[in-house]
């Protein structure tokens, strides 16, 4: 990793001066790091109360039926059955969601999508409860479902709702809407369904109090929109549903909706006994939202010398079943969705629809992902139309600080994109083909010896806001505590921030590090009694959650030095320092823990105009550049990614390990929809749901990478840094698929590429 | 569900006459997948790993004799050299701990169409041999398998070895996923070449209900063939071996692929894999 680092970044307050080791900018060891790769971190699989029974969840088979009725007297007569219940046996608010309360939490009279819960069951055993649900006997009516989303818009198309089947629609519109263009580009393209894939299965136990609440422990990525959403169900004030983080194995999206939450709190309040619930690989394939598949139409207009005159198009995301995050989806697809360019005039359609599908909600890059392999693979017809370099193209057309959004936001702070374009694209060529096998296309598998095999190029670059956006209230709390503890002063950080493996509590200390100047930091687990801290997504917890802990840290710290009485002291390595004299922080403690909590924000942002999409939506945008090497057999259709060269602007690196950790991790899931990650769903059901069949990439897959991380600071975030976790996500797949074009000329206009793509898709022309 | 675990062969294959319902498992590659997504809720498993006699090997005659028990990773490492097909074939099975656990008599119990070790086994002849209480008895591969997952194998018989002749030529396998690792077969091909009574061997995988010959295909380039010669391969003659060995798959459209890309990538690889033969044969 090389790093550019200008003296802008921000420093921690005047107040203070601090060397303490494994603060921001140090990548200190991660607390879960040793026990994960040993196999002994405790995941919420793996939680565990004496006398528990076992959730197991009936599911629909169909996308689209009437239930008639369902007989549970099967069920119930099983020795070791405790419970099983419909909707009947929801108390309180029978539908939860996200952004619209339309999923119910079992079946009501009809099921939405194949994989929707009917029913559910607690037993004394797995395995009872497994036999318990399949004697359950729905009678369905089967209906034909909606599967297409194109379709689904047309007003005569039978409704999955009663509501129509448009979710939202988004235009953004700036300028001329039919200014001409010397040189015009077209193309529609296609984003199969990407699944998140995270490593552990939806999991959680939820233990009944003697107060009447529930105490849930889970793996999730926002407590308290999760409470919230399990108290109106189970009927209860939320202060009677306590949620406590369990060990998460990964997220990416897939925990931002319910899954087993409020089934099993219902299972534990019905039965009066700790219930944990546990899906399998399969089941995790229906328990979860996924990335939208979208069709996408675009047209780029031009000069003869690649400037962008115009872009108009018209996006068809696929939301499924029920609407989970779909409507944010819609706003970033159409508001990021021309890319990091300065383009005047531009007509934006993004339209979202119901189907009997899976539902589909946030993954990783929210609806940018989907925009960017249309809008890249674009630029790079441009290119070819005006006979440009295709990174000359990009330049000619980068987005830079002062430009505007099609939103009219006006792009405040650093906005590198020529200079990430120019470092990926003067990136040293990695070494030519060898002659292992196992590193050409097919790899282990024998294929080639070198038949057949050319190389390609290709360059993307993406577009991410950071936060949530649409004027949405977007906060986080932190609670930090400075004690002496054994006689020495130790920092206690508590929040409700969600780590799910991307390092958020190895930050959060390092923040109260720098902060306070003290190596002893812990990080509580997070869980509601504090409050909330938003979601871990949307790149945002680090800003958020870090901003917090770095607000409430600098209310203890003015607490402390006012403790001192001391006159303009400052916190130095210990001691409140001023020039009329010093006093260590120990003695200063000895009058007891000083606590701050604080509720952090970000700067406002404003909802869209809902004809032309004008506002400022967006607080923070993030960029990522990449070119991908390829070796394509173009025979067979196979290809190896050779290298992954990237370049990213992270504002400032708070943890440098985990920044490469993101990146690494973001291009690898970009490479898998790329080139073979796609729930295949035919008529509404899942084809390969199991990773026989849904296929990630393995360590074969994963090329070397070449990492450049630049340091532009924000002038608005805390120490000026710029969300990572997304950006690596968006611009490796179209960067892989330009380099997969330019060895075979091939159109590639739908990923996952197959490869029948390569060896019978049609050409590359306009 | 009740758990065998006989440790001699005669025990193992009494239970299994007592118990034909009882489920092997050697390695648990497959069976464990198969309990896990609750495809199958068999009432008895019968252990076969402590079987000493099945994870053996050695000679019979002029034939090799492999137990039903020995490993992928052993396959490499100890038969490589005699039987290089099947070894090339293990290579690319799984992962490094799924060729520690899975066993031969595994992926031939599953009978799937794309087990990696029947284009191999198909290509050089192999006999497997079956036992129960009632006697042994010896099948060529070719006729093993009956259907996808289907094999003549009865409900009281276990498999015990296969038989195979060490290598007299160059052996190739070849398997296109779309995975560089880690994948189910969309379509493979093994190709042996029996340069002394101048025969070629075929199999073809994951591009038919069963695994199979293709034996038009073999019986054209054991004719076309410069035997004599050995001679530069014309590239018509690499070229119609292709096309009938494509002719020789039945393949479907399924998650893993087309049924016309299937046959265009088993042209492509019985045309790549007969030329490294041949090469290898001319050196
Ligand atoms: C992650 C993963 C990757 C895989 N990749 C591949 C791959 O690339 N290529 C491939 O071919 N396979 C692959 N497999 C499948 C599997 O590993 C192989 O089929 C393996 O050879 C099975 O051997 P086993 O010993 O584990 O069989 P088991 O699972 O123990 O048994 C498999 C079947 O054979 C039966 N059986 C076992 N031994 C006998 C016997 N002696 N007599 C009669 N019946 C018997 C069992 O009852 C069962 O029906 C993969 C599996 C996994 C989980």
């Amino acid at each position: 990793m090389t790093t550019m680092r200008p003296d802008t970044a921000q420093r921690p307050g005047p107040d203070t001066e601090q060397r303490v080791a494994g603060g921001v900018g140090d990548s200190p060891v991660r607390p879960d790091g040793t026990l994960k790769v040993k196999g002994e971190f405790a995941f919420s699989s793996d939680l565990w109360a004496d006398d528990m029974l076992w959730g197991a969840t009936l599911r629909s088979p169909h996308p689209r039926a009437r239930i008639r009725g369902i007989d549970i007297t099967g069920a119930v007569a099983l020795p070791g059955v405790f419970a099983v219940l419909t909707h009947e046996d929801v108390p309180g608010a029978k539908t939860y969601g996200l952004e619209i309360r339309d999923q119910p939490v079992l079946a009501i009279g009809e099921v939405r999508y194949a994989g929707e819960p009917v029913a559910i069951v607690a037993a004394d055993h797995p395995e009872t409860a497994r036999r318990a649900v399949a004697r359950i006997a729905v009678d369905y009516e089967v209906l034909p479902p909606v599967v297409d989303a194109d379709a689904a818009l047309d007003p005569r198309s039978a409704q999955v709702h009663d509501r129509g089947n448009l979710l939202r629609h988004v235009p953004v519109r700036r300028g001329d809407p039919a200014v001409p263009a010397e040189v015009v580009v077209t193309g529609e393209y296609e984003v199969g369904m990407q699944d998140q894939a995270f490593l552990g299965p939806e999991s959680g136990l939820a233990v009944p109090a003697e107060d009447g609440g529930v105490d849930l422990y889970v793996a999730t990525q926002w407590l308290h929109v999760d409470q919230d959403q399990i108290a109106g169900c189970l009927g209860l004030p939320t202060s009677l549903v306590r949620l406590t983080l369990a060990g998460v194995g990964g997220a990416f999206g897939a925990r931002e909706d319910l899954s087993m939450q409020v089934h099993a709190c219902l299972l534990a309040r019905h039965t009066g006994k700790p219930v944990k619930m546990v899906y399998g690989r399969e089941e995790s394939f229906y328990g979860h939202v996924h990335r939208h598949p979208a069709r996408l139409r675009y047209e780029h207009g031009a000069t003869r010398d690649g400037r962008l005159v115009y872009v108009r198009a018209r996006i068809v995301l696929d939301g499924g079943a029920y609407a989970s995050s779909s409507t944010a989806v819609c706003g970033n697809a159409a508001t990021l969705g021309i890319g990091p360019y300065d383009v005047p005039n531009v007509v934006m359609d993004a339209y979202v629809a119901y189907t009997n599908n899976p539902p589909c909600g946030a993954m990783r890059g929210f609806g940018t992902v989907q925009a960017c392999f249309a809008y890249e693979s674009q630029m790079d017809k441009l290119a070819a139309a005006v006979g440009l370099h295709p990174v000359e193209v990009r330049l000619r057309n980068a987005l830079t600080t002062g430009d505007r959004m099609p939103t009219g936001q006006l792009v405040e702070g650093p906005a590198p994109v020529a200079e990430l374009l120019r470092r990926v694209r003067d990136a040293p060529d990695p070494p030519p083909r060898g002659t292992d096998p196992r590193l050409l296309p097919g790899g282990v598998s024998n294929t080639t010896h070198g038949e057949s095999v050319v190389r390609g190029v290709g360059y993307a670059i993406g577009i991410k806001n950071v936060g949530f956006s649409e004027g949405f209230d977007d906060f986080a709390t932190a609670r930090v505590r400075l004690e002496l503890v054994g006689g020495e002063p130790a920092v206690l950080v508590h929040s409700a921030a969600a780590e799910v493996g991307q390092g958020l509590v190895t930050v959060q200390a390092q923040i109260a590090r720098t902060e306070l100047g003290i190596a002893q930091v812990t990080v509580a687990t997070a869980d509601t009694t504090v409050g909330s801290a938003g979601s871990s997504s949307a790149s945002r917890q680090t800003y958020l959650s870090g901003g917090a802990v770095r607000a409430a840290c600098r209310a203890v710290r003015a607490a402390l030095l006012a403790r001192s009485g001391l006159p303009d002291a400052r916190l130095v390595d210990g001691a409140a320092v001023s020039p009329a004299g010093e006093v260590p922080l120990v003695e200063l403690l000895r009058a007891g823990p000083v606590e701050e909590t604080v509720e952090w924000r970000h700067r406002p942002t404003s909802p869209l105009h809902p004809a032309t999409g004008q506002g400022d939506a967006h607080v923070q945008y993030a960029f990522a550049a990449h070119r991908a090497t390829v070796d394509v057999d173009t025979e067979l259709g196979l290809v190896r990614v050779v290298e992954l060269s990237t370049a990213q602007d992270v504002g400032r690196a708070v943890n440098p390990q985990a920044v490469q950790g993101q990146i690494q991790g973001g291009s690898a899931q970009g490479l898998g929809l790329a080139l073979m990650e796609e729930i295949q769903v035919v008529d509404g059901l899942i084809r390969n749901p199991s990773f026989t069949d849904y296929l990630i990439p393995t360590i074969l897959d994963m090329p070397p990478m070449r990492v450049e991380v630049l340091e532009l600071a924000d002038p608005y975030s805390p120490y000026g840094l710029r969300g990572v976790g997304e950006p690596p996500t968006i611009s490796s797949t179209p960067a892989i698929v330009a380099a997969i074009r330019a060895a075979t000329g091939k159109a590639l206009a739908r990923v996952p590429v197959r490869p029948e793509h390569i060896t019978e898709g049609p050409q590359w022309t306009d | 569900m009740e758990f065998l675990q006989p440790s001699t062969w005669d025990d193992a294959m009494a239970a299994k006459a007592a118990q034909p319902e009882a489920v092997p498992i050697a390695g648990g590659t497959d069976v464990m997948v198969e309990l896990n997504f609750d495809r199958r809720r068999p009432p008895a498993l019968l252990d076969l790993t402590r079987v000493a006699e099945l994870t053996q090997w050695g000679t019979d005659g002029p034939l090799l004799r492999v137990g039903a028990g020995v490993t992928s990773r052993r396959l490499i490492a100890e038969l490589g050299g005699r039987l290089p097909g099947l070894a090339m074939a293990s290579r690319t099975v799984g992962s490094p701990q799924i060729r520690n656990r899975g066993t031969v008599g595994g992926n031939l119990g599953s009978a799937s169409p794309a087990g990696d070790a029947h284009p191999p086994l198909l290509a050089s002849d192999a006999l497997v041999e079956l036992a129960s209480v009632r006697g042994v008895r010896r099948v060529p591969v070719a006729e093993f398998f009956t259907g996808p997952k289907r094999s003549v194998l009865a409900p009281d018989e276990l498999v015990a070895a296969f038989l195979v002749a060490p290598a007299g030529g160059p052996q190739q396998f070849a398997k296109v996923g779309t995975r560089n690792a880690m994948v189910i077969a969309v379509c493979s091909f093994a190709l042996a070449l029996h340069p002394a009574q101048r025969r070629v061997g075929t199999g073809i995988g994951s591009a038919a209900p069963t695994p199979r010959r293709a034996t038009a295909a073999e019986d054209f380039l054991a004719a076309a063939l410069p035997w004599d010669t050995r001679g530069r391969l014309p590239d018509s003659t690499a070229r119609e071996f292709g096309a009938l060995v494509a002719a020789a798959a039945a393949p479907i459209d399924d998650v893993r692929g087309t049924a016309a890309y299937r046959r265009h990538a088993l042209s492509v690889l019985a045309g790549r894999t007969l030329r490294w033969a041949w090469e290898a044969l001319c050196d």
